[in-house]
């Protein structure tokens, strides 16, 4: 056994149970002096959950820490700071409104009144310039990309001398170019004797920066191994608890007449800023369109525009050839339109309502389902045994109310729902995330199996890969400008990454 | 032209002393707000230190002990307010409302013994030297100590919330709680305390009601002014200068309402009887500081100050993942 000063954090028996879930199951975990140390699992393993009772905003039913070899009681986030643990949230934890300073100094004893926001920029400043990490102290954070956001959190914990710096999913919201960038910003701490707990669900970059992994399944260690003495798919293995196939089997597209045609486009996000400027595309029957890059670069406006939700400024949207600009949702969804949205509890389904009502939410004024003013109770629950037979949807049944169904369920009984009303056209928005492994399967499968019906499809998505896997042809959009459009079967990875941070593709497009 | 002057300097100076107890539950409110808390017991708030500044001066003899009596009595209320909104994580809306209403029963009540009895209240007193200032002394310098607490109150509020960390902590616990929180800010106890605070400015309100302005204690004498101070808070984009602004500007418009309505109406036209009936200007100050104010508010807007954005949402950590 290893000396145990020698370990930045220890971790023993750790239990926590949500109601109805046990997220940590009496977990151990260790972490070296000066290593990166990678936690990866799929969406729900209980990697989170772990890191912020590290932090002190989770307290464990069971279970003992060790910091630096010494007993350590966290039961605050300030407990936490003050043992120099730095933890960098996977949904940003700054104030939108605020300076980079103000959110710097945040939370600490100085200045002890009058805030000094000069002195403490310029102490940002020399941080900064020390570890490379580029931002303007004096901007507001509204105003700042998500990787800048990035770096501010990064200093955020510097500043207060954090010497352990845990990282919960932090490349989600990056290009493959800045999350390189960020890799190097980590390799140069640890240089410098920091410790580092990466959080992560991809295998690839897991394998590349750390120097041990450890891997959660079902809120329990699945095992601890050095990176240099695993591969990808042993990592896979224990994180989903079998083989894995990387890439889905699909057949080649067979596209036809155009079905989606979008000309110029403009539209407006929700804080009244330009979020789509001249979007021009097209989808045709039996395709899949992918549309990669970084979350905010006016994805959800797009799809929104598309589908009626969005008032358009400007340009035109052509479904089958009919005009359906500035259209409401529902003649939109006349025209054959479905719509997967991604956030699937707010705006795909109606949670309180039950799994057969929330089967007819699309056919509910047509028979056979409603007869003159009547709703049919047995053409319901017709219709929804039907529905959730042919979906495979794990429910209890068809009277359940919907929000007792798990994300990947939920998922298949919106698919059910789009697909049975055979449409043209399918937007749809992040379909697979947060699913397990499992569920993204079966999702990916339906998707393509109404393309080979001859649905026009257009996909939107974080996950390279699965743009790479799924779609016939990759259009990348950054700051609401399509960068360019790609064969998928020629698109490289690392093109796509520089079309992402909004470099234009060389125009001789030679290898 | 003389006669101008004089009637501008009457009207503005009655605008100062008529927007002062509007001004302290408009502080009062900006504070709470920016904590995250709504709190709409505003009026609720102010009629309870209204009627205890009257009853602790009566008792004492010192209307100084009669404001402070107010600032407790405001603070308690509004410490119900914190346990169902903070504690309890109750709907703060209805809470709020339930505090305005409780607040006018509770004083009506309690206060029945003490109509127009007459009671101490805060003398005028003119500033030595500066209120012999032409136009700017008459306006500003020949009022009661209420007025000038609240003219030092303002900018030392402003300066608390955008320049200290108390203040820096504040408005981060109402922007996003969850950060302040990683980062070892107490959001239970900033809350807690900027409600009481609140509620405290807003008895004080009250007080500066019953112990100046409108001296004793009648029932419901504060005729919604809290709600124009609940109102004035958001035109004002939670900005204590603006809000100063909407206050005196309200106080100045009452004033000139009051006034018209003295104008003898015989002979004129029926549409002219009923612009200058009592009931009709009664409204006018209520309507224009709306009007005004929506249009600062378009201002705000402009420059992306908005609601604290936590603004009426509890907090716990362990809930915080949506
Ligand atoms: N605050 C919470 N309340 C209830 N359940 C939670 C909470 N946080 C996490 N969980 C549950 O605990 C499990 C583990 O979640 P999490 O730690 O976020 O996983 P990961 O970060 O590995 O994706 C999930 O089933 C999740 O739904
Ligand atoms: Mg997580």
């Amino acid at each position: 056994m290893e000396d145990t000063s020698s370990f930045a954090i220890r971790m023993e028996g750790i239990t926590k149970r949500f109601p109805g879930v046990v997220a940590n199951n009496s977990i151990d975990f260790a972490v070296r002096q000066g290593e990166i140390h990678a936690l990866l699992g799929e969406n729900g393993a209980g990697k989170t959950t772990l890191m912020k009772i590290l932090a002190g905003l989770y307290q464990p039913d069971e279970g003992q820490i060790w910091i630096d070899g010494r007993a350590a009681s966290v039961h605050s986030p300030r407990d936490a700071i003050d043992l120099g643990i730095g933890m960098i949230h996977q949904h940003f934890m700054l104030v939108e409104s605020h300076t980079v300073a103000e959110n710097i100094i945040l939370g600490l004893d100085v200045p002890r009144f009058v805030l000094n926001l000069e002195k403490v920029e310029r102490e940002i400043a020399k941080l900064a310039d020390q570890y490379h990490l580029l931002v303007d102290p004096g901007a507001r954070i509204w105003q700042l990309s998500v990787g800048e956001q990035q770096r501010i959190e990064i200093l955020k914990a510097l500043y207060r001398g954090a010497r352990i710096l845990v990282m919960d999913e932090p490349t989600a919201v990056l290009t493959p170019q800045e999350a390189k960038q960020l890799f190097n910003t980590l390799r140069s701490m640890v240089a410098e004797g920091h410790t580092v707990v990466f959080i992560s669900h991809k295998l690839g970059e897991v394998m590349s920066v750390a120097d041990r992994i450890t891997v959660l399944r079902r809120g329990e260690v699945e095992a601890t191994v050095q990176a240099s003495e695993t591969s990808r798919q042993d990592l896979a293995r224990m994180m989903v608890g079998r083989e894995v196939l990387f890439r889905v089997g699909k057949r080649e597209s067979e596209p036809g007449d155009v079905v989606l045609e979008i000309d110029g486009l403009g539209a407006l996000n929700d804080k009244g800023l330009e979020a789509l400027r001249d979007v021009s595309l097209t989808v045709r029957h039996g395709e899949i369109l992918g549309v990669a890059g970084v979350a905010g670069n006016g994805q959800r406006e797009l799809a929104e525009a598309i589908v009626g939700l969005r008032p358009v400024t400007r340009g035109q949207i052509r479904v089958d050839g009919e005009g359906v600009t500035n259209r409401t949702p529902r003649e939109v969804m006349d025209r054959g339109v479905a719509y997967i949205p991604a956030d699937r509890i707010g705006s795909g389904l109606v949670v309180n309502l039950s799994v057969a009502e929330n089967l007819i939410l699309k056919c509910y004024r047509d028979p056979p389902i409603c007869n003159w003013f009547f709703l049919d109770g047995d053409a319901i629950s017709g219709h929804a045994q039907e529905l959730v037979r042919a979906y495979d949807v794990m429910t209890p049944g068809i009277e359940t109310r919907t929000r007792l169904l798990s994300g990947g369920n939920l998922q298949k009984l919106i698919l059910a729902r789009e697909i049975s009303s055979k449409p043209a056209l399918m937007v749809s928005v992040y379909p697979t995330r947060g699913l397990d492994v499992g569920a993204t399967e079966a999702v990916r499968r339906l998707l393509l199996e109404q393309r080979d019906a001859g649905g026009g499809i257009l996909l939107i998505s974080e996950d390279l890969d699965e743009l790479l896997s799924m779609s016939d042809r990759i259009a990348v959009l950054y700051e609401g400008r399509i960068m360019g459009i790609v064969e998928s079967q020629e698109a490289r990875v690392e093109a796509l990454g520089l079309m992402m941070a909004g470099t234009a593709p060389e125009e001789d497009g030679g290898e | 032209m003389a006669d101008f002057s004089f009637l501008v300097i009457i009207v503005l100076s009655a605008g100062i002393a008529a927007g002062t107890p509007i001004l302290y539950a408009a502080l009062g409110e900006i504070f709470t707000e920016r904590s995250g808390i709504l709190n709409l017991g505003v009026e609720g708030m102010m009629l309870i230190g209204a009627l205890a500044g009257i009853v602790a001066s009566l008792a004492t003899d010192s209307v100084w002990i009669g404001a402070l009596a107010a600032m407790a009595a405001g603070g308690l209320l509004s410490l119900i307010h914190a346990f169902i909104s903070i504690t309890l994580r109750g709907d703060q809306v209805v809470s709020g409302l339930a505090l305005t209403i409780f607040g006018a029963g509770l004083s009506a009540f309690l206060g029945f013994p003490y109509v127009n009895v007459p009671a101490p209240k805060f003398a005028t007193l003119p500033v030595p030297l500066l209120e012999r200032i032409p136009i700017i002394g008459p306006i500003f310098f020949q009022h009661d100590v209420t007025v000038y607490v609240a003219f030092m109150l303002l900018p030392a509020a402003w300066f608390w919330i955008n320049r200290t960390r108390p203040g820096l902590h504040l408005r981060a616990v109402g922007e996003n709680p969850a950060a302040a929180d990683a980062l070892g800010v107490n959001v239970v106890l900033t809350r807690y305390t900027y409600t009481v605070v609140g509620g405290a400015l807003c008895g004080l309100g009250g007080a500066a009601l019953s112990l100046a302005y409108t001296p004793g204690w009648i029932e419901n004498m504060t005729t919604g002014w809290g709600w124009i101070a609940v109102g004035l808070v958001i035109f004002a984009a939670w900005n204590p200068w603006r809000a100063a602004f909407g206050a005196y500007l309200f106080g100045a418009i009452s004033r000139v309402v009051f006034d018209v309505q003295m104008l003898p109406t015989a002979g004129l036209p029926q549409i002219m009887k009923i612009l200058l009936s009592p009931e009709f200007l009664r409204m006018m100050p209520y309507a224009a500081v709306i009007v005004i104010l929506i249009f600062a508010s378009r201002e705000a807007v402009r420059q992306r100050v908005g609601a604290p954005a936590a603004l009426g949402q509890p907090y716990t950590r362990e809930e915080a993942e949506a």
